[in-house]
């Protein structure tokens, strides 16, 4: 697969990310080659192998359902200015 | 006052401390010299906490006239500026954090303070973990302490250039992908990285979660296994963290070799690698014979698929964890956002560096409709085939055996333009993360004049054996010694 610019466009979208239009040359070149190298996993013969999503095919450990107490909220809305009453603030969404 | 107490190792300094040769805070303010001096130049810290490390070092050296001594009291050491530190700046290497102060530690901070250990700062690494030069900091590059116009490797760059320049004598690191083992074989230390699981990730900002592990940039194995014995256990903050008994790691570091098995691996040991790094190597191997163990050479046929492998799943899970960068909650926030698209939207644009986002945007292109099933389920499938082939070969031998890098040291520069060059630095060290496997690098020789490590690789919380043979390795040999002449 190939990747131009149609497709950072997309992608950058997805990702939230925007690009200046100087920067757009780099980005086409550098992640096609990045696309153009992972693509030799196509190669791998791969019928009936199941998928690894766990390094030591280990579950997920589980907690008894309960409440416990946790850092406080101040403590952790001090990593930012943009609060009021205990909420995040973001620009306007509905009208 | 010893002048020398920067070249003690962590195991010296415990002694020293426990026979009263020195204090911890005479030995936090010789380090804090040196880091503001002749290691200023090197770049390896992003933040130095003067205040609190004396604070902590006299309350430590209170502690032990009371009698009251932890396992690690008093002992100073780093920490790579992924772990977050409740009160003192954490930035992992980004503009995105310049000025995040976390309100909690990671437990590997909590677990090492509440064994005494005393905090001096905060090393530089690449932007989010993602690089193998540490040229992808947005607080600048850090210069290999054997030679300045080189690399240290990273992505724990910053630990490994202040641990080998006698800095201070430990530093955590983190490795997704050789981010611990490649610096240390790049500037002559030994690096641990654990099972994935052995250490809790709670406060490690995530890059890639199924790959990241915390672990140790040391200048010995018998300083890796006492720092492991304080980092590692089941954690109930991470559920990824295993439970499974921690070992002590240090008493079983003098038991023999004698007749353990170890593999060469045939596909590591190629005509590509630097003939002098391979002569080191072949060294290496008949100083393992010469312990006794037997050396045979065995094969990983699928790990040749490790690097492409790696740059699909990486990618992925880090799209998926820095998707919580969105100027929100925490992290750089523009100014007048038009929107809330535009204060998400802007603010990752400034915020990021060219190759987190050139992964970011590579994972959302793996994992978008109607390349999934292509690139991510395809990789995940091969790496299943990777790990197979681990197990298939720890069948037939104890230990692996390889080198860390293909080559020793690289002028800074010299990779930046090509990411598949850079990528290709980890083809030997990938292939442990992928199998979740505990993997050491130790000093064994030069190549123009630069450090060469040795690779071993265990079976799943094989720790234990692995640094009982990097121990043997180095009681038998003194690579592991060496300082850099300007930071002697």
């Amino acid at each position: 697969m190939s990747i131009d610019q149609s497709d950072i466009d997309k992608l950058a979208q997805l990702s939230r990310l925007e690009f200046a239009e100087s920067e757009h040359a780099d980005f086409v070149s550098k992640l096609g080659s990045i696309v153009e190298f992972v693509d030799q996993l196509q190669a791998a013969e791969t019928d009936g192998v199941l998928p690894m999503a766990h390094p030591l095919d280990l579950v997920q450990r589980l907690r008894p359902d309960t409440a416990n107490p946790n850092i406080d909220r101040d403590a952790l809305q001090s990593t930012t200015d943009a609060v009021a009453d205990g909420l995040y603030l973001v620009p306007k969404v509905i009208e | 006052m010893n002048d020398r107490m920067h070249a003690w190792t962590l195991t010296e300094t415990r002694a020293a401390l426990a026979d009263g040769m020195t204090t911890s805070t005479e030995l936090v303010r010789h380090l804090l010299d040196r880091v503001q001096g002749a290691g200023e130049a090197l770049n390896a810290f992003i933040t130095v906490d003067v205040e609190r490390a004396l604070e902590r070092a006299a309350a430590s050296d209170e502690r032990r006239r009371t009698g009251a001594a932890r396992s690690l009291e008093g002992l100073p050491i780093a920490h790579k500026d992924i772990f977050c530190t409740r009160g003192v700046r954490t930035t992992c290497g980004s503009k995105m954090l310049e000025n995040f102060v976390p309100p909690y530690d990671a437990t590997v901070v909590s677990n090492l303070e509440a064994a005494g250990a005393v905090v001096i700062g905060k090393t530089n690494m690449d932007e989010f973990a993602m690089g193998s030069s540490n040229e992808t900091s947005y607080f600048g590059d850090v210069r290999n302490p054997w030679s300045t116009a080189c690399s240290p490797g990273g992505s724990s760059g910053g630990s490994a250039a202040a641990v080998a320049a006698r800095l201070v004598a430990a530093a955590t690191g983190t490795d997704t992908g050789g981010s611990i083992r490649q610096p240390a074989a790049l500037c002559g230390l030994t690096g641990l990285k654990p099972t994935y699981g052995r250490v809790s990730r709670y406060g490690m900002i995530a890059f890639a979660s199924s790959l990241d592990q915390a672990g140790t940039l040391t200048r010995s194995a018998a300083d890796a296994a006492m720092l492991l014995s304080v980092m590692a256990g089941a954690d109930p903050h991470d559920s990824t963290s295993v439970d499974v008994p921690v070992e002590d790691y240090e008493a079983e570091l003098a038991a023999s070799v004698k007749g353990k098995r170890i593999g060469v691996v045939r596909e590591f040991m190629v005509d590509g690698n630097d003939p002098e790094n391979s002569a080191a190597l072949k060294a290496a191997f008949d100083v393992l014979r010469s312990l006794g163990a037997e050396v045979v050479e065995i094969s990983l046929p699928n790990i040749g698929l490790s690097v492409p492998t790696y740059y699909v799943v990486a990618p992925a899970e880090c799209s998926s964890n820095l998707s919580r960068f969105d100027g929100v909650r925490f992290g750089h926030r523009v100014s007048d956002p038009e929107d809330l698209q535009d204060l998400y939207t802007r603010s990752r644009a400034e915020g990021f560096g060219d190759e987190v986002k050139r992964r970011i945007m590579t994972g959302t292109y793996v994992l978008s409709a109607g390349y999934y099933d292509a690139y991510y389920l395809k990789a995940q499938q091969v790496r299943r085939l990777i790990s197979a082939d681990f197990q298939t070969a720890f069948e037939q031998v104890d230990l692996l055996a390889g080198p860390t890098t293909p080559t020793c040291a690289f002028r800074l520069g010299e990779k930046t333009d090509d990411p598949i060059t850079m990528y290709l630095n980890d083809i030997y060290t990938i292939g442990a993360n992928l199998a979740g496997l505990p993997a050491i690098s130790v000093p064994c020789g030069y190549a123009q004049g630069l450090p060469v490590g040795l690779q071993l690789v265990a079976p799943a919380f094989g720790e234990s054996q692995l640094l009982n043979l990097a121990h043997q390795y180095q009681l038998a040999t003194d690579w592991h010694t060496h300082a850099p002449e300007a930071f002697a």
